[in-house]
């Protein structure tokens, strides 16, 4: 496995006595889409919270494309072309929808710091151009102008989804992308979902609805406890008895 | 020794307002989630209860003074006094104690008020929009408080019985040099009794259990079925109240005028800084801890070293504590970092 | 306001200049075009202004700001005192040093946000106005204020002119500083001073800020090192205090520590949320409205008012010159202190949003522009979680 991008080597961490994750070793490939399942207080959402700088592993290291993330601030390794969706959707609500996804267009024009006070935003065309694209391509330019505040659920996930998706991250951590959604809204993230896969985009998606899962990933790890227990295809993460076991309960999915 | 035993009483009582201010600010915002800017101007409030007092017991009309035999002369007695004579005289130089008689009921009132007519409608708005409304609230209390008795301070004199100094030195048998003042003893005691009382309030009744079962956990309480409302706004008049006494009883030691509650009231808001927003032993702490830092502050030896440390060391800890552990010395992580 | 473009802000700019430059006349009907008052709109606007930029983009409330206009004006001061009565290096002098304490006091208070922000610039507010009452009494003459005195070597001064009789007054090459040309000069800063704003509210500079103040959570994740933007923000925040604060001692070269003490830090939050913070022209609005109802009300007194409603019945008239009198001259602060209650509790975006939602209900059919974001305080983000 040559073409590994993201890799979470021996990642351990512990609050107070609660072991979150016990020597995590996690390998993602360029250009796949790993899901992490597990069920509830499995560590997943520790896991990707560590992989994006909000919390400091107590041991280990998380390296992408052979850059150590450990330690590195969230705007840091965001600079580095990791994006993140949250499970809440964290948009910019009083702006508009334009606005909120010119601001990471912007980020990775101007990098972490830039005092581009003397500019006038209406001329930065390439920077309009880009968000126009991408809210085109998600289905929300109709909406440009609105507050994003006034969104329907879905339509915010979305949203905060072009706000990443317009930075052209390497890689994309997506917390339970369809929690919360409709059938019809799930469907549609799936297809959205499968449309950037086409793009080579590596994304890490954290689920516990196991069509999208199934629908999405190209390789599956399974998190009990803090440890990974099973990791794999889809196809053997299903057969996986140990899997069934821990998570499913003994039911065959 | 003397000198920093003295310091530390000084410390005390000034260490005693601030914590009992703390107190009602931290449990404030701890149970309805309000930073309350016009705490202060409650305290002042306190403060002139006592004032009102003194001026209702001494209305006055003019006697004839016999004394005086040449001609008619008339001197200003009030009318306590015609009525009651030594009875009249007692009630009058008592006033503080009869105060604080007067003030439970009133700033009971006024929390009650504050609470039910402002306050309720500001639980859901933005911390700032809260800081605000109540920065407004208090500054229209102070102007008129000042309206009606001006803006220079206004004696209020303690007891003639307690009027003294008590040899503390003596009991401590450190000789005679560490004299203190009895009414600031009394101060002392009673900031410790208030304190005592609305600890125990909290930990020993049903009703203080589930207001602090609140400030834990707001959402599950109120999911009992418990109206956890109506008792944070007995909350809110309780810690108008604590604020009340404390003003009363500092009257003696400060003569109180319009301006005193904003003075006290930056103070107290860093002292519930210093002490970690939403706790309440840790309002207390950092009430005397501080008090007794500024009163060591303003030691001659030590500001012949630092000079102006007495000026700036309650601020200058405030900012050390809120960079090093931003959520005091024994608050809870996380809490309003928005 | 992100929807103007280019073209109009050069309009916007002319109709700002010469309304600003205009203002003797028509303030006059209103009774407010006197320099004294003239004067005072024009710096508290640029303090309103340049608070704005701080608190209405980046939502950080800062109760401080008093301070570096208090230290705007002592550096003024000592400008006059020691180098020239004129007026540009001690407002060049008095914006620097503005900026340099905004940047201390900033970089250390913008470790933390929330009220523990509020609570940072409010202890270092009092710090500076308490150091200024006494240890610091050399550089500041403590209770009597700092003050011109004869004495004074006025470095550059003493080469070209003999001093005179009497104090030597500011001036800007000759042209003395006081009345109207006093007023041009605040007004020409006033609007340079505004052009600034509109343009860092138009950058995509601007639009940071303002995301800072809707989700800083997800600013950092999307790459931004906020901290930096912040510490600008303030400290040119900062800078317009001082700006503001040497101003007053050009019109007044004297300076004094009761302007640093926390109310005053308050009055400018007032004038902001009045007007409406976030907006372009409200804290202006706001800074001009307080400005001159504090002019108007604390002039009146009761005798004043007794000639006033002498068409009254007797006992009527005392009785409403008493209830008045709560409000007006001594009791001025009074009436600013509801009026501000007033606007937080119902008004929350400040005058501004008052005006467009009256434009709004005129114009219900729409077809309009599109509405601004709205200027409020800090919406609640936290709600929904």
């Amino acid at each position: 496995m040559n073409d590994t991008v993201l890799k979470v080597a021996d990642v351990h961490k512990s609050f107070g006595g609660l072991h979150a994750l016990r020597d995590v070793n996690l390998d993602i490939e360029q250009s796949k889409t790993h899901a992490i399942i597990g069920p509830n207080g499995a560590g997943k959402s520790t896991l990707l919270n560590v992989c994006v700088g909000r919390i400091e592993p107590d041991n280990g290291s998380v390296t992408f494309d052979g850059e150590t993330l450990t330690g590195k601030k969230p705007h840091e390794i965001n600079q580095v072309g990791v994006a993140r969706v949250f499970q809440t959707p964290e948009i910019f609500p009083e702006l508009t929808l334009m606005q909120n996804v010119m601001i990471p267009a912007l980020a990775k024009r101007d990098g972490s710091f830039k005092f581009n006070a003397f500019r006038i935003l209406q001329g930065e065309n390439d920077i309009r151009d880009e968000a126009e694209h991408i809210l085109e391509d998600l289905d929300l330019i109709d909406q440009r102008d609105s507050e994003a505040g006034s969104l329907s659920r879905g339509d915010k996930r979305r949203l905060e989804l072009a706000m990443c998706l317009v930075q052209h991250p390497r890689l994309l951590l997506l917390d339970e992308p369809t929690a919360g959604m409709s059938r019809h809204d799930t469907n549609r993230t799936i297809d959205l979902l499968k449309r950037i896969k086409e793009r080579g985009m590596t994304k890490v998606i954290i689920e516990h609805d196991m069509h999208v899962v199934f629908s999405l990933a190209d390789r599956i790890t399974v998190l009990a406890q803090g440890t990974v227990i099973a990791e794999g295809t889809p196809d053997e993460v299903r057969g996986n008895p140990q899997v069934q076991e821990a998570y499913l309960g003994g039911a065959h999915i | 020794m003397d000198a920093i035993l003295l310091q530390v009483l000084n410390g005390l009582d000034k260490g005693g307002a601030y914590a009992l201010i703390a107190l009602g600010l931290t449990l404030v915002f701890g149970t309805l989630g309000v930073v309350n800017f016009a705490h202060g101007a409650v305290f002042m409030i306190g403060a002139f209860c006592a004032v009102t007092l003194q001026k209702v017991l001494t209305i006055s009309m003019k006697v004839r003074d016999k004394s005086v035999t040449f001609f008619e002369a008339y001197k200003e007695t009030p009318y306590l006094e015609v009525w009651f004579g030594e009875w009249g005289t007692m009630m009058i130089d008592y006033v503080v104690i009869l105060s604080i008689l007067l003030a439970i009921p009133v700033m009971l009132l006024v929390g009650l008020v504050m609470e039910r007519g402002l306050i309720r409608f500001f639980y859901k708005r933005p911390h700032a929009e809260q800081i605000l409304v109540t920065f407004g609230l208090a500054i229209v209390l102070q102007e008129i408080i000042k309206s009606f008795f001006g803006a220079n301070p206004i004696p209020v004199a303690a007891p003639e019985i307690v009027s003294g100094s008590a040899n503390v030195g003596a009991w401590f048998g450190l000789g005679d040099a560490l004299v203190y003042p009895w009414w600031r003893l009394i101060y002392l005691a009673s900031s410790l009794i208030v304190i005592g009382l609305v600890f125990s309030f909290l930990q020993f009744t049903t009703y203080g259990m589930v207001v602090r079962a609140g400030m834990e956990d707001r959402e599950t309480v109120g999911l009992l079925g418990i109206n956890i409302q109506k008792r944070f706004t007995i909350v809110f008049g309780m810690a108008a109240v604590v604020a009340g006494l404390a003003g009363v009883m500092y009257t003696p030691i400060l003569p109180p005028d319009y301006h005193m509650g904003m003075d006290f009231l930056v103070l107290s808001f860093v002292v519930v800084v210093v002490g970690g927003m939403g706790s309440l032993p840790g309002a207390v702490a950092a009430g005397f801890l501080l008090g007794i830092l500024q009163s060591f502050a303003s030691m001659n030896e030590v500001k012949q070293i630092i000079p102006g440390i007495d000026q700036i060391i309650i601020y200058l800890v405030a900012v050390i504590i809120l960079l090093v552990r931003p959520r005091g010395l024994m608050g809870r992580k996380g809490v309003m970092e928005t | 306001m992100f929807n103007l473009s280019p073209k109009n802000d050069t309009v916007t700019m002319a109709i700002f200049a010469i309304a600003v430059l205009a203002m003797p006349l028509w303030l006059a009907p209103i009774g407010a075009s006197y320099p004294d008052l003239l004067q005072k709109f024009a710096i508290f606007g640029i303090f309103a202004v340049g608070y704005n930029i701080l608190f209405g983009l980046t939502g950080y409330l800062s109760f401080g700001h008093a301070a570096f206009l208090g230290v705007g004006s002592y550096a003024a001061v000592w400008s006059f005192k020691l180098v020239t009565m004129n007026v540009l290096p001690a407002v060049l002098f008095g914006t620097l040093i503005g900026g340099v304490f905004a940047a201390l006091i900033g970089f250390v208070s913008l470790r933390r946000s929330g009220i523990y922000f509020s609570i940072l610039t409010l202890a270092f507010a009092q710090m500076s106005y308490n150091l200024a009452y006494s240890v610091l009494t050399p550089i500041t003459n403590g209770e009597t204020g700092l003050q011109l005195t004869q004495q004074d070597p006025r470095i550059i001064d003493s080469l070209f002119v003999a001093a005179g009789e009497g104090l030597p007054s500011t001036n800007l090459f000759g042209l003395k500083m006081s009345g109207y040309p006093g007023f041009y000069f605040c007004a020409v800063l006033l609007i340079i001073a505004f052009f600034i704003s509109l343009r860092i509210f138009r950058s995509p500079f601007g639009l940071k800020l303002l995301a800072i103040k809707s989700n800083q959570v997800r600013m950092n994740y999307t790459g931004f090192n906020t901290r930096p933007y912040m510490l600008i923000a303030f400290v040119v925040s900062g800078m317009y205090a001082g700006l503001a604060g040497s101003l007053l001692a050009v019109t007044d070269p004297l300076a004094g520590a009761e302007r640093m003490q926390w109310t005053a830090s308050g009055e400018v939050v007032l004038m902001t949320i009045l007007g409406g913070a976030g907006t372009l022209v409200g804290p202006l609005l706001g800074a001009g409205i307080i400005k001159y109802f504090e002019n108007i009300f604390s002039a009146y007194n009761d005798q004043l008012l007794h000639q006033m409603l002498a068409f009254l019945p007797d006992g009527m008239e005392g009785a409403v010159v008493a209830l008045l009198g709560l409000f007006v001259g001594e009791g001025w602060h009074l009436t600013l202190g509801i009026i501000f209650m007033a606007i937080v509790i119902f008004l929350p975006g400040g005058l501004m949003e008052g005006i467009r939602r009256i434009g709004g209900m005129i114009q219900k059919r729409g077809g309009g522009k599109k509405p601004e974001q709205t200027g409020g305080v800090m919406r609640p983000t936290e709600q929904e979680g």
